[in-house]
């Protein structure tokens, strides 16, 4: 038991801090002990981050393989971290602003990067539901959390009865799953599917993808994407792009290499096909938006299409290329929302892309910034977002899907466009239009910065991301 | 015909007409007094399964709590029933799809119905011979089980922390009784006596 313990620790003292953290507010000054609980978990977050990076925390199965904390779990929990940290430490001057900096906010987060620590090291179907529902539970509220706004309640509402019927979906894919397997581990599926997928497990295993595609907001379920991101407050909607998009893409990942790993061929098709409408509706879908909440979620859908390339390869060499797509989407998005959060017209925050025209002229910096940015998210060479995109598009074509990843350079091209008109706008835009006033506070302007300086720089080596990246996939796939 | 038989068709028989008769019936209130029905029969049938503690956690739980809410709510709020089945029969066609195709593949999936090899021996709990089945679901729960366990209690905390998020408002323009305030007012300081003359008024 001890052992067990050892092994989920990290999680315990997360869920401990957040219960700790939830009594010392409502028995102190409450919302005022906002700022000091957002910082507090922030330097949680980043502490655990570093314990598990550098291999702290003990490795192994615990709860009779309940939970499997092996190289991949570690490597997506200390991205979730960071990402999370880095998120929360930025959403605080804007929900503070907004007079949305309640303290319930930083403890939810908490509790939602516990639920996606179990997703990613779950080794178990109850394990997997119990830490999606515990990482969508406090998503949902968050959503909602401008209560006053009849945006941000339908975004909460919407979320919520949509993530209810996907969860629904997974739980009749997994109860199948367990009528023919007679188990819930992963280890047991595995040897249950061993001599070949029976028609039962088929539909397990088709409904259990059509649950999780939904968790990544992958078509053809991706129709909540748009509204929460734009009905939700800014600071959560960053939050929403970077880390619970990392921990549904390794849960995904688990789920068809650990649960179903010896029947590739049965769910390579069903990925392939989610990658290959993911990448084609959020390429075609986000031409005519002008709103950039909406552009950023059609813009993670063709993103998320991209990585489910990756994981269609059914290969190490793809979920490792999944995984340094993943990490550096991260990357790009936070520093996208860092300038998306200071977006302001005389002291209200906007988000219409027309504002964005000529910013060129106000602050060059930012806008030199952001063209990177952008730059990257297109998959332009030389930028890192171009080698992500190549990694797993090479891994495709390596396990015979050359069609998909020739569609993925044609959806590539389509995608590249609205990018490149919000260049256009920055630089030789209407300068007429309603602009935003361009100022930029120091640590969204300092992540911006780092965010675009890590796509230019990373091309060298990709900061070692890789040596990591192929341990993590080769402990996941053998 | 033993008498366990009769016991099972008579329980059977009972959950499969008042199942029926909760769908059909033209008072809601009738409609969850039948589906109470349902619940004890379907008590009766755990019974003779031997499996008593899901037969008690269905009546306490189910028939106790579940059901007199779901009685409160059908006596206590305005809903036209009438207007919500004229509503329901507009949908009935495309709901009659959607049922005829999961039928077809749930015929799928039980005409090929097989267990895996080893799914017999991969089982992770069979019921064990030498306890009653109250304590064998307490060893899983609270062994096996324990970290899934704790982590429902988490999501429950979440359930009630985003309850109270969302909901509570600490309104500042409303006068609120304050007990001890009450308790510790002074007549004396309360009640002033006027010696008023007649005729005269204050």
């Amino acid at each position: 038991m001890s052992a067990d313990l050892a092994i989920v620790l990290p999680e315990i003292i997360l869920s401990v801090y957040a219960m700790a953290a939830l009594i010392f507010a409502v028995y102190t000054k409450k919302d005022a002990m906002a700022p000091t609980l957002v910082l507090a978990t922030s330097a949680l977050f980043l502490v655990m981050a570093l314990w598990i990076g550098t291999g702290g925390s003990a490795t192994g199965s615990a709860f009779n393989g309940m939970l499997q904390n092996d190289g991949f779990a570690r490597f997506a929990k200390v991205v979730i971290l960071v990402s999370a940290a880095v998120v929360l430490l930025l959403s605080q001057g804007y929900m503070k602003q907004r007079g949305l900096l309640r303290f319930e906010y930083p403890i939810l987060i908490t509790l939602a990067v516990v639920g996606m620590m179990v997703m990613v090291s779950a080794g178990d179907l109850i394990a997997l539901y119990m830490g999606l529902e515990l990482q969508s539970l406090s998503l949902y509220v968050v959503a909602a959390l401008r209560r006053d706004n009849v945006k941000s309640t339908e975004a909460g509402l919407k979320y919520f009865v949509l993530g209810a019927l996907s969860s629904g979906m997974l739980l009749y894919g997994a109860s199948l799953t367990y009528g023919f397997a007679g188990t819930t581990t992963f280890e047991g599926i595995v040897q249950a599917s061993e001599g070949g997928i029976s028609l039962g497990l088929l539909f397990g295993l088709v409904f259990m993808a059509a649950g999780l595609a939904f968790k990544v907001s992958a078509a053809p379920f991706h129709m909540w994407t748009p509204d929460v991101y734009e009905g939700s407050p800014t600071a959560v909607t960053a939050f929403f792009a970077t880390a619970p998009k990392m921990a549904a893409m390794a849960l995904f990942a688990r789920v068809v290499h650990d649960a179903f790993g010896t029947v590739v061929g049965d769910w390579q098709q069903i990925l392939a096909f989610l990658a290959l409408a993911s990448m084609f509706l959020g390429a075609v879908a986000a031409i005519g938006q002008t709103d950039i909440k909406r552009l950023m979620a059609y813009s993670s859908i063709a993103h998320m299409g991209y990585a489910l390339v990756g994981l269609a390869a059914g290969t190490a060499v793809g979920v490792e290329a999944m995984l340094i797509y993943m990490t550096i989407y991260v990357v790009m998005n936070i520093g996208t929302f860092a300038f998306i959060l200071s977006m302001e017209r005389d002291g209200r925050h906007v988000t219409d892309i027309a504002g964005l025209n000529m910013l060129a002229e106000r602050s060059p910096g930012a806008a030199c910034a952001l063209l990177v940015l952008f730059f990257s998210l297109a998959g332009v060479p030389p930028m890192l977002g171009f080698f992500a995109k190549y990694g797993v598009l090479l891994a495709a074509v390596d396990a015979g899907l050359t069609w998909l990843a020739v569609a993925g350079v044609v959806a590539s091209v389509i995608g590249a466009y609205y990018y490149l008109r919000i260049v256009y706008f920055m630089y030789f835009g209407d300068p007429d239009a309603r602009r935003i006033d361009g100022t930029i506070a120091p640590l969204n302007a300092g992540l911006l910065l780092a965010s675009a300086a890590i796509m230019l720089l990373g091309i060298v080596n990709m900061f070692g991301i890789e040596g990591l990246a192929e341990a993590a996939a080769a402990s996941l796939v053998n | 015909m033993t008498a366990f038989t009769i016991t099972f068709y008579m329980f059977a028989l009972t959950v499969v007409a008042s199942g029926l008769l909760v769908v059909t019936a033209r008072n809601p209130v009738h409609s969850v007094l039948w589906l109470i029905l349902c619940f004890l029969s379907s008590a009766g049938m755990f019974v003779l399964m031997g499996a008593e503690f899901v037969a008690m956690l269905l009546i306490i739980v189910y028939v106790g709590a579940v059901a007199v809410l779901f009685l409160f709510v059908v006596m206590m709020l305005d809903v036209d029933f009438a207007e919500l089945k004229a509503e329901m029969s507009r949908y009935v066609p495309i709901a009659g799809l959607i049922g005829l195709v999961l039928l077809m593949q749930l015929g799928l999936a039980l005409g090929t119905w097989g267990y895996a090899e080893d799914a017999q021996a991969l089982r992770a709990a069979p019921t064990p011979g030498d306890m009653h089945n109250t304590k064998a679901l307490g060893m899983l729960l609270y062994d096996q089980y324990f970290l899934l366990f704790q982590l429902a209690g988490l999501i429950l905390l979440v359930a009630m922390v985003g309850a109270i998020v969302l909901t509570l408002r600490h309104r500042t323009d409303v006068k609120r009784q304050n007990v001890l305030a009450q308790m510790y007012r002074d007549p004396a300081k309360a009640m002033e006596l006027k010696d008023v003359k007649p005729g005269q008024g204050l």
